[in-house]
């Protein structure tokens, strides 16, 4: 595999190939974009092809203002990151190897965002969780890299699995998967018994996926991956799949008290620990990750709401921090490609020599720190307007918005701020230079559009803002205005506010860091108690292997047997009438003869310890049971078994003589508990078939085969003719698995002497 | 073994086991009988040779290695399936042809099914002589 | 006589599952060839049995004449006879390979696959 990769990086193909996925994602861009006429004027569009019809299971994509933003941040995001990546890992030996998983999950976050049926939503929801593993893994040569991983896949998967049982019980309420059939039902899940399950349910999946607190730690852990990948993760794809899917159940499950109050104190608590511990961090895309965590707590935090300016707050502030972060992160990358270092305390200055992404991180930044005339300053303007409109507790929706934003503020000035333009003594003189164009043109692009936003709010809000909020609250309620001077009210005050507290925070940054780091190491780590639950899990796999899995033959067959037992008497407890009664037939000589012979011989196998007499034994059974074969009617079946039986001796004379002794050592053992076992298994076979003859018999197929034997099938044995004429397929089987033992045992016998 | 009268009697034991085996297998169709009980008897047989002269000489006797006599049955056996192919019917329908029929009298009944019957044969008696003669030379 | 039957496979099914839980492989095998028979018997019996003539068709009639056995578990047994052999061979070759090369017939001392350290 990875020669193979190597080869193929060096080949002819390894440029237009690097070329490939950045011209595929923007084609896809293109093709959105050509709908956003459409889409703007409130219009939707719907392809289906059924899928499985039987289970009413179609692949269906529905294309309206939500699914329409998404899917232009994912394949817009994606083509500047994909070409960002094409010079980033250059010359990497796996370079096909990622830019295959990278498009893989492009594609699946795109089909999550547009399907329309639950189960095709589901599919994709999951591809984005396995693809996502394999990106975070990419660098699966370290510990570190395997274990975010794993860990990524594990609780995603898990929520993902939640989430499908909560799919299914929606599917049952509403008796459809098509997410717009749902839709136009009403409230019929909010009405039904099982909304709390569902509501459950659904959550556990979102908020795994989008690491709301208190399963958020695999999200900072998941920058063990290359950078383009966490760009593209943290910004436009799988941490906005949760929220994209709450909010395309926020017509369905949201408006209801538990909806608001989960989903505010979820968002709030989120936002409020990421940013402190963003500003904790000392590694710039560490720092990054938190508050890409803040602004998942900040979605959520709106998507409790159903008023029209909280649900503005979440549109804008999705392209807003998608445009900002993914710059963000792809400027990080940038100097560490380039210096070697992501450390806060050992940059600075590097303006002089990088001045493009000096400025292009400085334009996201003021961004992010909601400064005007920025498009961020207008998200920060409606998320407050969002925060005071909100139906639980303003004050507190407004104090979290507040404390985050600040906090938002500090760390921006941290990122790139100060690594850029804040001179310095350091302990290793850096060599940094300018990045190519591949890597520039992705941070300026970005940035410059959260510019044209800011000054030109109209374009957003126009083409997606609106739709987005029609599409989840529905076309009667009028989304609130973007505008950059909104005149001079409560949001404005609290913005001022914002700036002050965050220079504060931004100027007094050291000692909070140092004094975070204190606190921090006396309360307790949530990635630790993730490796406990592992630890405990892989224990108890030990020691439930340890309980049933000892490795005797022995025990395996009596958990066997014994689950045999318990099953077969079990049914016959539940489910069967009561017992026939017994009518001891009248027996003749022949048949005494019969018992005595197959009793006696199944005893003295029991029993001995000469193996001559064991075979003896087994020899006599065969002989009885032939003899029955033949008294009640069954020639054939006799003959064969008489032949079988003295095969069956002859090769165990043959191979058993030249084994040891049955009892070695010279004592028998006596087991009691396999005696009990052993007896409770006979009366029980001997119950049922009493029990199944008890009953009346189907005799179909014997009357067809009776009378069409000769005039048809020209054989006067029946029993030949069903062999090899009615059943021929069967028994071709059959002689085909005789011969197929044979030669597995000719080569066991046979392979040992090479 | 090396009884004298095991070693006399088994020829003319094993040459009356295989035409017994050989008419079991032919008047299968409409009497007790058929593939199956055929191929056992004719294994019989070459076991008892084996169990008195050897497996050496039971080999010779049978010429070709038992696991092929095993896999040509299952190809003979397979052939009488695709046979049915040829006629325009199903995998495994009956193909008869009757000779010299006349109104009354069927005549020599040939069918695709005498051959499936003839693979049987040969896969129950080449399989089980591989084990048995694998075996004896194995535990020698 | 269903009855008779059905008690009898109670019978050779107890035998069987005790020889089976016997740590000599040997004794395994016994049980595997009474285990076997007593399936064939419990597919023969389901099928319901007098002791009524072969189910073959007399010359000159186009169906069985009179009562006659039930054919379909006879097919079913017989070929099962035969597979049954197919496995006790298979079995025996194993048991007598895992002779050759472990130098023991106890199931408990046969830890190549699951040796004991690995459990603790």
């Amino acid at each position: 595999m990875a020669g193979h990769s190597e080869v193929a990086d060096k080949g002819p193909w390894a440029r237009p190939a690097g070329l490939l996925p950045p011209v595929l994602a923007a084609a896809l861009f293109v093709l959105f974009l050509g709908m956003v006429p459409e889409i703007a004027d409130e219009q939707v569009l719907r392809w289906a092809w059924d899928w499985v019809p039987s289970l009413g299971i179609a692949i269906t994509f529905l294309v309206d203002g939500l699914s329409l933003t998404f899917a232009l941040l994912i394949t817009g995001i994606g083509s500047l990151v994909f070409l960002y990546s094409s010079k980033y890992l250059q010359g990497h030996p796996h370079f096909a190897r990622f830019m295959l998983f990278i498009v893989m999950f492009m594609l699946s976050m795109l089909g999550l965002v547009l399907a329309d049926n639950l189960l095709t939503l589901f599919v994709f929801w999951e591809l984005t969780t396995i693809t996502s593993y394999l990106l975070i893994g990419f660098d699966h040569s370290t510990a570190k890299g395997r274990r975010s991983a794993l860990q990524a896949l594990l609780l995603t998967g898990t929520g993902g699995l939640a989430l499908l049982a909560g799919f299914i019980l929606i599917g049952n309420v509403a008796g459809t998967f098509e997410l717009s059939e749902i839709r136009a039902q009403g409230g019929v899940l909010i009405e039904s018994a099982l909304y709390l399950p569902i509501l459950i349910l659904v959550l556990a999946g979102t908020f795994t996926k989008s690491a709301q607190f208190p399963l958020h730690f695999w999200l900072p852990n998941a920058m063990a991956a290359p950078t383009p990948v966490s760009a593209y993760l943290h910004s436009a794809t799988m941490v906005k799949a949760g929220v994209y899917l709450m909010a395309r159940m926020h017509p369905n499950l949201g408006g209801t008290d538990v909806w608001l109050w989960v989903l505010t104190i979820a968002g709030a608590v989120t936002a409020v620990f990421a940013s402190i511990m963003a500003l904790k961090q000392t590694d710039l895309k560490q720092s990054l990750a938190y508050t890409t965590l803040m602004a998942l707590g900040t979605l959520t935090l709106f998507l409790a709401a159903d008023v029209g300016y909280a649900i503005t707050a979440v549109m804008t502030f999705l392209v807003v921090h998608s445009l900002y972060k993914a710059a963000l992160f792809l400027v990080v990358g940038i100097i560490d490609h380039s210096t070697g270092t992501r450390h806060v305390n050992e940059l600075g200055g590097l303006a002089r020599a990088m001045p493009i992404t000096a400025v292009a991180a400085g334009v996201a930044a003021l961004s992010m720190a909601g400064l005007p005339p920025f498009i961020g300053f207008i998200g920060k303007e409606i998320k407050y307007a969002g925060a005071l409109a909100v139906g639980s507790e303003p004050a507190f929706v407004a104090a979290a918005v507040l404390v985050s934003n600040a906090l938002m503020l500090a760390v921006a000035g941290i990122v790139s701020f100060s690594p850029f333009w804040r001179r310095k003594h350091l302990a290793e003189p850096l060599n940094p230079h300018e990045a190519p164009w591949q890597m520039l043109a992705g941070p300026i692009i970005l940035a410059a559009l959260g510019a044209l936003f800011g000054i030109y709010p109209e374009l957003l809000a126009r083409s997606l803002v609106n739709p987005g909020v029609a599409a989840i609250l529905g076309p009667d309620v009028t989304p609130a205005a973007l505008k950059l001077w909104a005149g001079f009210n409560l949001p404005l005050v609290l913005s001022l506010v914002t700036f002050a507290l965050g220079w504060l925070f931004y100027y007094y940054r050291r000692g909070l860091r140092t004094w975070l780091i204190g606190l921090g190491e006396r309360l307790p780590v949530f990635d630790n108690g993730w490796d406990n639950v592992l630890d405990g899990l892989k224990a108890l796999a030990a020691w439930q292997t340890r309980l049933v899995q000892g490795g005797l033959l022995r025990r395996y067959l009596f958990i066997t047997f014994a689950t045999f037992l318990v099953a077969v008497a079990g049914t016959i407890w539940l489910k069967a009438g009561p017992m026939p009664a017994l009518e001891w037939p009248v027996l003749q000589v022949q048949h005494w003869v019969v018992i005595a012979i197959v009793v006696a011989g199944a005893l003295l196998t029991l029993t001995t310890s000469s193996r001559i007499a064991a075979i003896a034994g087994l020899g006599a059974v065969g002989i009885g049971v032939a003899l029955i074969f033949i008294i009640f009617g069954a020639p054939d079946v006799a003959i064969t078994q008489l032949l079988v039986e003295t095969l069956v001796v002859v090769l165990f004379a043959v191979a058993a003589l030249k084994l040891p002794q049955l009892d070695p050592d010279g004592t028998k053992r006596h087991r009691p508990l396999d005696a009990a076992l052993a007896v409770s298994i006979g009366i029980g076979v001997t119950v049922v078939m009493l029990m199944v003859t008890d009953g009346p018999i189907d005799r179909r197929l014997t009357d067809y085969f009776e009378v069409t034997s000769w005039p048809e099938a020209f054989g006067r044995n029946i029993v030949n003719v069903i062999l090899v004429d009615f059943r021929a397929l069967d028994t071709f089987g059959e002689i085909a698995v005789v011969a197929i033992a044979a030669l597995s045992a000719f080569a066991l016998l046979k392979g040992r002497k090479a | 073994m090396n009884s004298i009268i095991l070693l006399a009697g088994t020829r003319l034991l094993v040459a009356l086991l295989l035409v017994f085996s050989v008419f079991m297998l032919l008047r299968g169709h409409n009497t007790p009988g058929g593939g199956f009980i055929g191929g056992l008897i004719g294994a019989t047989g070459f076991v008892v040779y084996a169990i008195a002269c050897g497996t050496e000489q039971a080999r010779q006797a049978l010429r070709v290695p038992p696991e092929n006599v095993a896999m040509v049955g299952l190809g003979i056996g397979l052939f009488a399936g695709v046979m049915a192919a040829f006629f325009g019917d199903a995998f495994f329908v009956g193909q008869w042809l009757f000779i010299g029929a006349t109104e009354t009298e069927k005549g020599l009944p040939l069918s695709s099914v005498l051959v499936f019957d003839i693979g049987v044969y040969l896969v129950v008696l080449g399989s089980i002589l591989t084990l048995t003669f694998a075996l004896e030379e194995g535990a020698d | 006589m269903e009855v008779m039957l059905s008690v009898l496979v109670g019978v050779l099914v107890a035998a069987a599952v005790y020889l089976m839980l016997a740590r000599n492989v040997l004794r395994f095998l016994f049980g595997l060839i009474l285990i076997s028979n007593a399936a064939n018997l419990t597919i023969f019996t389901s099928g319901r049995v007098t002791e009524a003539a072969p189910p073959l068709i007399p010359e000159g009639a186009e169906a069985p004449v009179g009562l006659v056995a039930n054919a379909l578990p006879q097919a079913l047994v017989l070929t099962a006879i035969v597979i049954g052999f197919g496995l006790f061979a298979f079995a025996l070759v194993l048991a007598f390979r895992a002779y050759d090369a472990l130098g023991t017939l106890d199931s408990d001392e046969m830890r190549v696959a699951e040796p004991v350290e690995d459990t603790k």
